[in-house]
Parts: structure tokens; C-alpha cells; sequence
């Protein structure tokens, strides 16, 4: 799954850890969500979403319908 | 736009918190069996009655350590869990599996050794340790 979160978290000049905060996660998987490695689970997401003020659709897209 | 603070936080707070205790109750169950295991020939000369409350204690100790292990894997963050549940798929799978075979093989007379089960204490927590390494790596 693809997603524009380091993208989204680099115009509002925030850190990954600054972010990890947020989300109450460790800043090793707000890296492995950026790099595509580990996707987050739907409550993840939408916690994401609110963060940024976007819907779901708006920072993770689903590659294989892309 | 949010103002964001550093990385602090009750949920970092609470992973120190949860880790720290499960190390203090995972030495306690090591001091508890130290206890039960060599206290019988070296501190109460196999007296029956105090080697039932040791294993007791023990048991006891070993319960608190496992709902302190529950409470650590379920306050991490879900990558984590994810490691962790790799990790222990890792240790458990090998464990069954080396371990009656190397259990087939001492039955067969193949060893001059006994199969412990020590040893496959000891072949689960390497290969726990492993798949925790692995799994952070290939998270990084």
C-alpha cells in the first residue's frame, strides 16, 4: 500500500518522532509506514487521518488499484 | 496547524513502565526458581515442606511474570506486537519441532546425552532473541 504520510508530515515540518508522539507509536513504524514496509491497521489509519485532517483516501492508496 | 512536542508522552511513559516491571517480576521468577531448584540441597536439606512453598512461590512468581508479559506486549505499538508475534511464532514452531525430533532421536539411543528440557528452553530463547533481531531489521 502506498501512502503520501512522509509527504503530508514534511509540509507541516514535523519529525517522525514528533508524529510517533501523536499517534502513540514509536517512530520505527511511523518509518516503516513511510517506507512501505508495514501498513497500519484501520484504527491506525483513521487516527492518521484525523491527525492530518484528510480522509483515508486522501494519505493511503491501495496499489493494486492504482 | 498542531503544534507538536518532542517525543514524550503517557504512552512512552507507560512502555518504560510496562518493561520495567516485567523485568523486576522476570527476576523474581528466576530468584523464585534459582530458589526451588538448588534450595532443597544446599539451604533446607530436602525438607519436604519447604520445597512444596518454593515451587509454590515460584508458581506464584511465574504467574505474575506472565500477566506482566501480557500487559508489555499488549501497550506496544502494533509493529511491534507484529514482531513480537513473529518472533514467538518463530520460537514456538521451532521449539515443537526440534524438539521432538532431538526427543525421537534420544529415544532411539542416537545421543550418549539426555534430551533436557533445558535445552529446549535454551533452543526457544535464542531463537526468540533471533526472530526479534530479524524482525527489527527488517522493519527499520
Amino acid at each position: 500500500m502506498k501512502n503520501r504520510l512522509k509527504v503530508l508530515r514534511a509540509e507541516r515540518d514535523w519529525t517522525q518522532a514528533q508524529l510517533a508522539q501523536q499517534l502513540e507509536v514509536s517512530r520505527q513504524t511511523v518509518n516503516a509506514i513511510e517506507k512501505g514496509k508495514f501498513d497500519p491497521s484501520l484504527p491506525l489509519a483513521f487516527k492518521v487521518a484525523r491527525l492530518f485532517e484528510l480522509s483515508i483516501e486522501e494519505i493511503f492508496q491501495d496499489e493494486t488499484t492504482a | 496547524m498542531n503544534d507538536l512536542k518532542p517525543e514524550t508522552g503517557t504512552w512512552a511513559a507507560n512502555i518504560t513502565k510496562n518493561t520495567t516491571r516485567l523485568a523486576v517480576w522476570t527476576g523474581a521468577w528466576v530468584l523464585t526458581m534459582a530458589l526451588a531448584n538448588y534450595g532443597p540441597k544446599f539451604l533446607w536439606n530436602s525438607n519436604e515442606a519447604l520445597t512444596i512453598i518454593a515451587v509454590l512461590v515460584n508458581l506464584a512468581t511465574g504467574a505474575g511474570m506472565i500477566l506482566a508479559n501480557k500487559r508489555h506486549l499488549q501497550g506496544l505499538d502494533e509493529l511491534h506486537q507484529k514482531i513480537q508475534l513473529e518472533a514467538m511464532a518463530l520460537a514456538l514452531g521451532v521449539g515443537l519441532v526440534v524438539g521432538l525430533a532431538w526427543s525421537n532421536l534420544d529415544v532411539s539411543d542416537m545421543f550418549s546425552s539426555d534430551a533436557e528440557i533445558s535445552h529446549i528452553v535454551i533452543l526457544m530463547a535464542l531463537t526468540y532473541l533471533g526472530g526479534i533481531v530479524v524482525g527489527h531489521r527488517k522493519y527499520q
